[in-house]
């Protein structure tokens, strides 16, 4: 089943790859080929602005635009072993990862934080599909794990956005361990009745897809992101016939009663603050942009046990 | 007798020993038993070399060969009073996934597996033991009666993967394997797993997130087929030895990462030329695991288990 080549679409490819020359200044719309002035796509989301096409976002991106005034603090990650199968394709798999590493910024595909939403507090994650397509992997378990963790431990809900190939290959059968460990986690929040939302965004599929993207207490996507198990090609490959038009598209999965919502990447805070505020019994939230919240008054204290995650010492401010 | 592709050598010298056993019944007086004999001994001896070194690839083809013994044997084999539960109450009965009431050893439980079939009418029927959304659900509802009522349960694992197809999909195969292997999570009582032959990826997690993990010698269990890896990560198909080595799927080498509990020894040759004496050993494994989680509280089941997935991940394999 081939789950990541299928949706690494070369088109998202070249976007990323784009966005690492800072002279290029100009994004054309892989959709309806609308050339985007690369401030006024930032300023969008990076949804087309002709279009409504939503293309990739990195996890610090969508936190500086979910949570108020942009500020958060990163939740740390246990760190999992670099290479624990010793595996090597056409490359080493440490390799790679120092690739992606290096391209992203990032140390693993999924970014864990906590902060204020509509002074709403909660604890998100992101799943970067710029890092290896978003692979599954130890550190994206141990991310949710330790988000979960976090979660419990300051009774927020639960907010993830999920984006993903599918599985870990280089990591084997350590990669499919991520879906009970997963699993286990989205049940810590559900034992300590914390809301858990997934948000699904493109694409999201494999492994990831069935496990803890699918077991959200509210399940909302983004427009036309792909959602699967298989993928489509595998699919046609097995059936022998073209699917449909719009297959295993957002719309398509909450036609199926597969979702509970399909929700504008713009309009996607309003309903997160929305929904949780409701679910926690909370009064109805101010709208629209806020200011930072100001500086935590509780510093927050040191966790109990060694192994919950640590708060970041210091802020990642964005504006 | 089915010979594989590296079984060859092997195939001459029993064909040789049976073609002289076969000339000796038409002509009266011939007595090439002496020859016969040693020609068996030669066959045995090669047999034994064959199987003591094989290759990940060539334990794919093992466990994947027609005449292996399928959930169906053990359940006939080990289990007494076998009372079949069909349906997802939703939808259909998913011919892949056999499960229902039994007898272990006189002690009731709940039995399910995949069953591939042994023919070309029974492998149809049963989908060649790749599941739909509705043997996931069945499997669901299985482990909720065997919670309720306090039944051990006992997984028989063998699937290439859930099944890739638009209706599995339209239904839901993602959210189904989410559930069933949050489902096995959440159950008081003993849940011991058996790797049979193939456990193809998150349709193999759904049942097998278990207390205590078992795999036969010669078994696999993998994030993605080999082919379907070497097509993703070599761009070749035909690399799937270079994939099959690469991604640590043989039982002997998940024992070493702490994935799976205990490896049951096969006879000489595989299962498949002594399924008696294979189904006999399996029988012995699941005996002495059962006897071991017996009497512990429902509690205590539920944290060991979810405990033993956390920790997971942090053994690699040495160098």
């Amino acid at each position: 089943m081939n789950w990541i080549s299928n949706y690494v679409r070369p088109k998202i490819n070249s976007l990323f790859s784009r966005r690492e020359v800072p002279e290029n200044l100009w994004t054309k719309c892989p959709e309806c080929g609308t050339m985007l002035f690369h401030r006024e796509l930032a300023d969008n989301l990076n949804v087309c602005t002709t279009c409504d096409h939503h293309m990739a976002i990195t996890p610090r991106a969508r936190f500086a635009a979910l949570f108020d005034g942009g500020v958060f603090h990163e939740i740390a990650v246990t760190e999992p072993l670099p290479d624990p199968l010793q595996f090597r394709d056409q490359k080493r798999y440490p390799d790679r990862l120092r690739a992606a590493q290096r391209e992203t910024g990032e140390k693993g595909a999924m970014l864990v934080a906590e902060g204020e939403m509509g002074r709403t507090p909660i604890v998100a994650a992101a799943q970067d599909f710029s890092f290896m397509a978003g692979s599954m992997g130890m550190q994206v378990g141990n991310a949710i794990i330790a988000g979960a963790q976090r979660a419990v431990k300051l009774k927020r809900p639960f907010v993830l956005f999920s984006a993903a190939g599918g599985a870990r290959m280089q990591e084997g059968i350590l990669s499919l361990m991520q879906m009970p460990r997963s699993t286990i986690a989205v049940q810590m929040l559900k034992e300590a009745g914390l809301p858990y939302i997934v948000v699904l965004t493109h694409p999201t599929t494999g492994g990831v897809t069935a496990s803890y993207a699918m077991l959200g207490d509210v399940q909302i996507a983004e427009p036309n992101a792909l959602i699967c198990f298989a993928g489509p090609r595998v699919i046609e490959q097995t059936i022998r016939e073209k699917l449909p038009e719009g297959f295993q598209r957002a719309e398509y999965l909450l036609d199926h009663g597969m979702l509970d919502r399909v929700t504008h990447r713009k309009a996607m805070k309003d309903e997160l603050v929305t929904i949780l505020r409701m679910l926690t019994g909370q009064p109805p939230a101010v709208k629209g942009e806020l200011p930072s919240p100001p500086e935590p008054a509780e510093p927050d204290a040191a966790p109990e046990q060694s192994s919950a995650p640590e708060p970041a010492p210091k802020g990642d401010a964005k504006a | 007798m089915n010979y594989l592709e590296f079984e060859k050598p092997l195939a001459e010298i029993e064909g040789k020993a049976e073609e002289l056993r076969a000339m000796a019944r038409t002509n009266d007086g011939m007595d090439v038993e002496k020859e016969a004999a040693a020609l068996d001994k030669k066959a045995a001896a090669l047999l034994s070399e064959i199987y003591k070194g094989l290759t990940p690839w060539q334990k794919c083809q093992v466990a994947r060969h027609p005449e292996r013994p399928h959930c169906r044997d053990y359940i006939e084999a080990l289990f007494t009073e076998f009372t079949p539960l069909a349906g997802d109450r939703n939808f259909a009965d998913d011919h892949a996934v056999m499960g229902g009431l039994a007898r272990f050893d006189d002690m009731p439980v709940v039995v399910i597996g995949h069953e591939k079939g042994n023919d070309t009418k029974s492998r149809i029927e049963r989908n060649f033991g790749m599941a739909r959304p509705e043997g996931y659900r069945k499997a669901i509802r299985l482990m909720d009666l065997a919670h309720r009522f306090g039944l051990p349960v006992v997984t028989l694992v063998d699937t290439p993967g859930a099944y890739p197809g638009k209706g599995a999909e339209e239904r839901g195969q993602s959210e189904a394997i989410a559930r069933s292997t949050a489902k096995c999570l959440e159950i008081g009582v003993p849940l011991v797993s058996v790797v049979i032959g193939e456990g193809g990826s998150g349709g193999a997690v759904a049942f097998a997130t278990a207390n205590k993990v078992l795999m036969l010698e010669h078994s696999i269990y993998s994030v993605i087929s080999p082919e379907g890896c070497a097509s993703i990560l070599w761009k070749d198909a035909e690399k799937m030895r270079e994939a099959a080595e690469a991604l640590r799927l043989t039982a002997q080498d998940l024992l070493k990462l702490g994935v799976i509990d205990q490896v049951i020894a096969e006879p000489k040759g595989g299962a498949q030329r002594d399924p008696q004496a294979a189904i006999a050993a399996v029988g012995k494994a699941i005996g002495g695991v059962l006897k071991d989680l017996k009497g512990k509280k429902p509690e205590k089941l539920v944290k060991d288990r979810r405990q033993k997935y956390l920790d997971m991940g942090s053994k690699g394999l040495a160098a």
